[in-house]
C-alpha cells in the first residue's frame, strides 16, 4: 500500500513541534519517545505500520483546539485516533503526523431521558454509552462488533453500523449533534438535542467523513427505551439462493426484523470448529431476530417460521428462552474469531442488492479457486452488508497481496451488481484506491471540494478516503 | 426551460447566464428568490423498484403519488411519511421526490423512523458549473466517501438540480392505533408524550393541539403494526399514561394523522406560519412566548408550528435557544432561514462557493 512520503521538514523539525504541543497541553498528554508512539503505529488493519511524529492526548475541546491550532501554524499533518479499531486503515500513522487521540476524553456531559439524548465526550466507547444508559432502560443503537473498544469519534467518522441497523440505522441516524475542532482551532457547533439541524445538513458531511474534515470532540446522540424482549430463529438451507429468497419474502410480507444474519458453509465449519454452537452443516444458515413482548415475538416469529418452513429447510430453530438464544447467536458472534483461528484473515464490507447475493456468492466461490485463498461470507443479509473473509497466511511472502488483489476484485464485484465498496467500515486506506471503480472523477472533485472547505490545506488525515493520484496536487499544494 | 435529460440540464445550467429558479411541482415554495424557472419535471419516472430489497429508484420530476401508489401495491411506503404543503401553502401543482427531497420533507413518523434524509440513498444531480454528479447508490449501507446525499437533502436547489433519487422504503402496517388524551396544558401533554416515547411500546407519532377540532386540548399517540401488537402496546401506553387522564384508543387506518402532517388546522387562517424544532421539555415555555394565534406540536414536542401575525421575526422573542426557526409562510421581509453562528456561517457560504461558483441557484434561499 503506497502511502505519500514524509514531508523532511517537519521530521526534521520534530524537537521543535513537541515543544510546542507541550507548551499547550500538560506534560503527560504529549508522547514522543519512539518507544511509546509504537502504540499508535497501526488500528485494526495491522498489516500497515508506520509511527507516528508523536502523539498527543488532549482532555477537551479547548486541548484539540490548541492542539489544532499549533499544527496548522506549523503546517504539521494531523490524523485523529478514536480507539483505533479501524479495519481500514482509518487511523494510520505518516512518519511526519501528530497521532490526536481522544482517548482520555469519555466522560458523560448529560443524560435526558425525557428527550431521548445523551452528551458524551467522543473517547468514550461505543457500549459505554449504552451503559451510562443502560439502568434507566435505554441504549444507544449503533452497534459496530468492536463496540467494547470502540470510541464514538470513530463510530462518527466512518459512520458505523453493525448487527441491528436494520431497523434502528447506522450512526448517522442517531447523531443529533456535535462540536467540532476544525484544522485551524476554529470551534463550530452544529445540531443539538433538537431534531434535523438546521440549514445545510453539515452534520451529515461531518458523519463518516473519516476524520479529514474536523475533530469531533462531543456529540448528542438519540437513546431509546429497550425493547421488551429479543429472539431469533435459526434456519439453513442448501442453497444461498434458497436463502436469499426467505430474505426477500419476509422482507415482502411486512416484517421487519431487527437482524438478519447470513453465514455460508466455510464460516459455518470454521465456526463449528471453534465455538461448537450446533449449527447445521448447509450452504447457508440464516440467523433471524425479532423484537418485541412475548406475544408480539411470537406472533412475528410464526409469520417467519412459516416463510422458512415454505422453501424446504434442514434446520428450522427457534430459541425457546434466553439460553437457546444465545446459542443461536454464540456462533455468529464468534465468527471472525474462527476464522482468525485457521489463519490471518482479511474483512471486507462491500454492500450489494439482496437480490444480487446468490450471483455474488456464485463468483466469490470461483474467484476463490482462482486465487487459491479461501473465504468465508458472513453477511448483514437484511441490508446487503457483506462481510467475506478472505484467508490467507501473513508469513508467507506474496499472500498479503495475493489477499489484497482478491479482495479488491470482490469489491469491483460489489459495485458491478450496483452496490458499493464499503458498507460501515470506511474507506481509509484500505479502499482508497478502488474509489475511481465507484465514482468519476467528477463525483470525487465534488467531494474533495468539500475538504477544501474544512482544511484547505490538507492536513487533516490527508492520505486517506481518495486515490492519491486524486487527491496529489491538493495534497502538494 | 424544462429539460428532459440530465445532459441537457447540464448543458443549460452551464449556459445559463443569469439566477435559475428551481422547481420541482412549485408545491412548497419556501424562501424567496427571483430567477429564470428551471423545472424538473420532465425527468420523471421510476427507473428501479426491489420490494425485497426495500429500495426504489425514481427520477427528481416523478410525482410523490406515483411513487406511493406503486410502493402501495407491493404494501410498502415512504415511512418518512412526506408533509404535502399545498393547503398550508395554498399552492396547487403535483408535489415531486426531487422538491421533497430538496426541502428534507418529513411527516409525523420522523419521531420514530427518521426524516426524509435518513431514507435518502442516492442522488444525482448538476452543481451549479453544470457538473453532474453522482453520491451514494442504492444500497441500505454505504460509507464509501462523503455522505453528499445527505448534504444535498434539504440544501433546497442551492448547491445543485435533484436529477434522480433513491430511497430507502419500508413496509406498510396491517392497523394503526390512535391514543387520544384530552385537556392536558401544554406541558402536560409534552411530558405524556415524553414517557411514551420513551417507553419500549413504539409510539410512532406523538402530537398535541392545545385547541384541537372542538376548541380544547388533544394529545394524540400513534401505534402501528400487526393488530395483536396494536392492541397489546395501547393497553401498555393507557397503563403508563393514566395519570394523565382517560386515554381513548381507535383501531383503524390512521387517516387522522394527515390532517397533523399537513397541519391542516392552520390552512385556512390568516397568518404567518412559523415550523420551530426544539428540544421537546423546551417546547412549552418556548411557545407560550411567541404569543401566536395558533398552535400544533409534532414529534413529540420537538416540533412546534405557530401561526403568528405578520410580518413578526419570531428569532427576536425565541432568543438563543436549541434549535431552529424557519418561516414556512410569511412575507418577504423576515429571514426564511434560521440565521447561523458566523463559523457554521462560514462553512455553508464555502459549500455554496463550491457547488454553485456564479450563486445562480436559487440565490435568494437559505442566504
Amino acid at each position: 500500500m503506497e502511502m505519500p512520503v514524509p514531508d523532511a521538514s517537519v521530521l526534521s523539525r520534530k524537537a521543535q513541534i513537541v515543544e510546542r504541543l507541550a507548551e499547550v497541553l500538560p506534560r503527560n498528554s504529549v508522547i514522543s519517545d519512539e518507544r511509546e508512539t509504537r502504540a499508535y503505529e497501526c488500528d485494526a488493519l495491522t498489516a500497515y505500520k508506520c509511527p507516528p511524529l508523536c502523539a498527543v492526548l488532549p482532555a477537551n475541546t479547548k486541548e484539540v483546539a490548541d492542539v489544532l491550532r499549533v499544527c496548522h501554524e506549523l503546517g504539521v499533518p494531523v490524523v485523529p485516533r478514536g480507539s483505533g479499531t479501524s479495519l481500514a486503515g482509518g487511523a494510520l500513522p505518516t512518519a511526519d503526523c501528530v497521532i490526536l487521540g481522544v482517548a482520555k476524553m469519555n466522560d458523560v456531559i448529560e443524560t435526558n431521558y425525557d428527550d431521548r439524548y445523551i452528551k458524551v465526550q467522543t473517547g468514550r466507547t461505543n457500549l459505554s454509552v449504552t451503559g451510562a444508559v443502560e439502568t434507566n432502560g435505554f441504549f444507544y443503537a449503533p452497534d459496530p462488533s468492536s463496540q467494547l473498544a470502540c470510541a464514538i469519534a470513530g463510530n462518527i467518522a466512518m459512520n458505523s453500523g453493525g448487527a441491528h441497523c436494520l431497523k434502528y440505522g447506522v450512526t448517522t441516524n442517531n447523531l443529533m449533534g456535535v462540536t467540532m475542532v476544525m484544522m485551524d482551532g476554529t470551534i463550530v457547533e452544529i445540531g443539538g438535542a433538537h431534531l434535523d439541524a438546521g440549514g445545510l445538513d453539515i452534520l451529515g458531511v461531518i458523519c463518516g467523513s473519516e476524520g479529514q474534515l474536523g475533530v469531533v470532540t462531543e456529540a448528542t446522540l438519540r437513546i431509546l427505551h429497550k425493547p421488551e424482549g429479543a429472539r431469533p430463529v435459526l434456519m439453513g438451507y442448501d442453497s444461498s439462493e434458497v436463502a436469499g429468497q426467505v430474505v426477500t419474502d419476509i422482507i415482502k410480507a411486512g416484517i421487519l426484523p431487527v437482524a438478519i444474519e447470513f453465514m455460508d458453509r466455510p464460516c459455518i465449519e470454521a465456526t463449528e470448529a471453534f465455538a461448537k454452537a450446533g449449527y447445521p452443516m448447509c450452504e447457508a444458515l440464516l440467523i433471524v431476530e425479532v423484537e418485541g413482548s412475548n406475544d408480539e415475538i411470537d406472533a412475528q416469529l410464526k409469520l417467519i417460521m412459516e416463510i422458512a418452513a415454505s422453501h424446504n429447510p434442514v434446520e428450522l430453530r427457534e430459541a425457546k428462552d434466553a439460553d437457546e438464544a444465545g446459542r443461536i447467536w454464540l456462533g455468529r458472534k464468534s465468527a471472525f474469531g474462527a476464522m482468525g483461528q485457521i489463519n490471518d484473515y482479511m474483512c471486507l464490507d462491500g454492500t450489494i442488492p439482496v437480490s444480487s447475493l446468490p450471483f455474488v456468492l456464485k463468483r466469490i466461490g470461483e474467484m476463490s479457486k482462482e486465487f487459491g485463498l479461501d473465504v468465508g461470507n458472513v453477511f448483514h443479509a437484511g441490508d446487503g452488508n457483506m462481510h467475506p473473509l478472505i484467508l490467507f497466511d501473513a508469513n508467507k511472502p506474496g499472500d498479503l497481496e495475493l489477499c489484497e488483489d482478491f479482495g479488491a476484485e470482490i469489491l469491483k464485484l460489489c459495485v458491478e451488481v450496483g452496490g458499493c465498496l464499503t458498507g460501515e467500515h470506511g474507506v481509509g486506506i484500505e479502499k482508497r484506491d478502488l474509489m475511481n471503480v465507484q465514482y468519476d472523477p467528477a463525483d470525487l472533485e465534488a467531494q474533495m471540494a468539500i475538504k477544501d472547505i474544512f482544511d484547505p490545506a490538507w492536513l487533516l488525515n490527508a492520505a486517506k478516503v481518495f486515490p492519491l493520484s486524486s487527491s496529489e496536487a491538493r495534497r502538494a499544494a | 426551460m424544462t429539460p428532459k435529460t440530465e445532459e441537457e440540464l447540464a448543458q443549460m445550467i452551464a449556459g445559463a447566464n443569469g439566477p435559475l429558479r428551481i422547481k420541482g411541482g412549485g408545491t412548497r415554495p419556501i424562501g424567496h428568490c427571483d430567477g429564470d424557472e428551471l423545472s424538473t419535471s420532465a425527468m420523471s419516472g421510476i427507473s428501479l423498484y426491489e420490494p425485497g430489497a426495500l429500495t426504489i429508484v425514481a427520477g427528481a420530476g416523478t410525482p410523490i403519488a406515483e411513487v406511493e401508489k406503486t410502493l402501495a401495491a407491493e404494501n410498502q411506503r415512504l415511512a418518512f411519511e412526506p408533509m404535502d404543503h399545498r393547503a398550508l401553502l395554498g399552492t396547487k401543482g403535483t408535489p415531486t421526490l426531487g422538491g421533497m427531497a430538496a426541502a428534507n420533507v418529513s411527516g409525523p413518523r420522523r419521531i420514530s423512523v427518521g426524516a426524509c434524509r435518513d431514507f435518502m440513498l442516492g442522488v444525482r444531480f448538476v452543481d451549479g458549473a453544470g457538473n453532474i454528479v453522482k453520491n451514494g447508490g442504492r444500497v441500505m449501507k454505504n460509507v464509501t466517501g462523503y455522505d453528499l446525499v445527505k448534504l444535498l437533502t434539504g440544501s433546497y436547489g442551492t448547491l445543485g438540480v435533484l436529477t434522480e433519487i433513491s430511497l430507502k422504503v419500508l413496509p406498510n402496517v396491517e392497523t394503526t392505533g390512535t391514543l387520544r388524551l384530552h385537556g392536558l396544558t401544554d406541558r402536560q401533554a409534552v411530558q405524556a408524550l415524553s414517557s411514551a416515547l420513551g417507553s419500549p411500546f413504539e409510539a410512532t407519532a406523538a402530537a398535541h393541539m392545545p385547541k384541537g377540532s372542538t376548541g380544547d386540548p388533544v394529545t394524540m399517540l400513534r401505534i402501528e403494526g400487526f393488530e395483536t401488537s396494536v392492541k397489546y402496546r395501547a393497553d401498555k401506553l393507557k397503563d403508563l399514561l393514566k395519570a394523565y387522564g382517560e386515554v381513548e384508543i381507535a383501531v383503524g387506518d390512521g387517516a387522522e394523522w394527515t390532517a397533523v402532517r399537513d397541519v391542516n388546522a392552520f390552512a385556512d387562517q390568516e397568518g404567518e406560519v412559523w415550523r420551530i424544532s426544539t428540544k421537546p421539555s423546551d417546547a412549552p415555555e418556548l411557545a407560550a412566548r411567541l404569543d401566536a394565534k395558533a398552535l400544533q406540536y409534532d414529534w413529540g414536542g420537538g416540533l412546534i408550528w405557530a401561526l403568528t401575525d405578520t410580518g413578526r421575526d419570531l428569532r427576536a422573542t425565541l432568543g438563543d435557544f436549541d434549535g431552529h426557526a424557519t418561516l414556512v409562510r410569511g412575507s418577504a421581509g423576515v429571514p426564511t432561514f434560521q440565521p447561523e453562528a458566523p463559523a457554521l456561517a462560514a462553512i455553508t457560504a464555502g459549500l455554496r462557493a463550491k457547488f454553485d461558483p456564479r450563486g445562480i441557484l436559487n440565490s435568494g434561499i437559505m442566504n
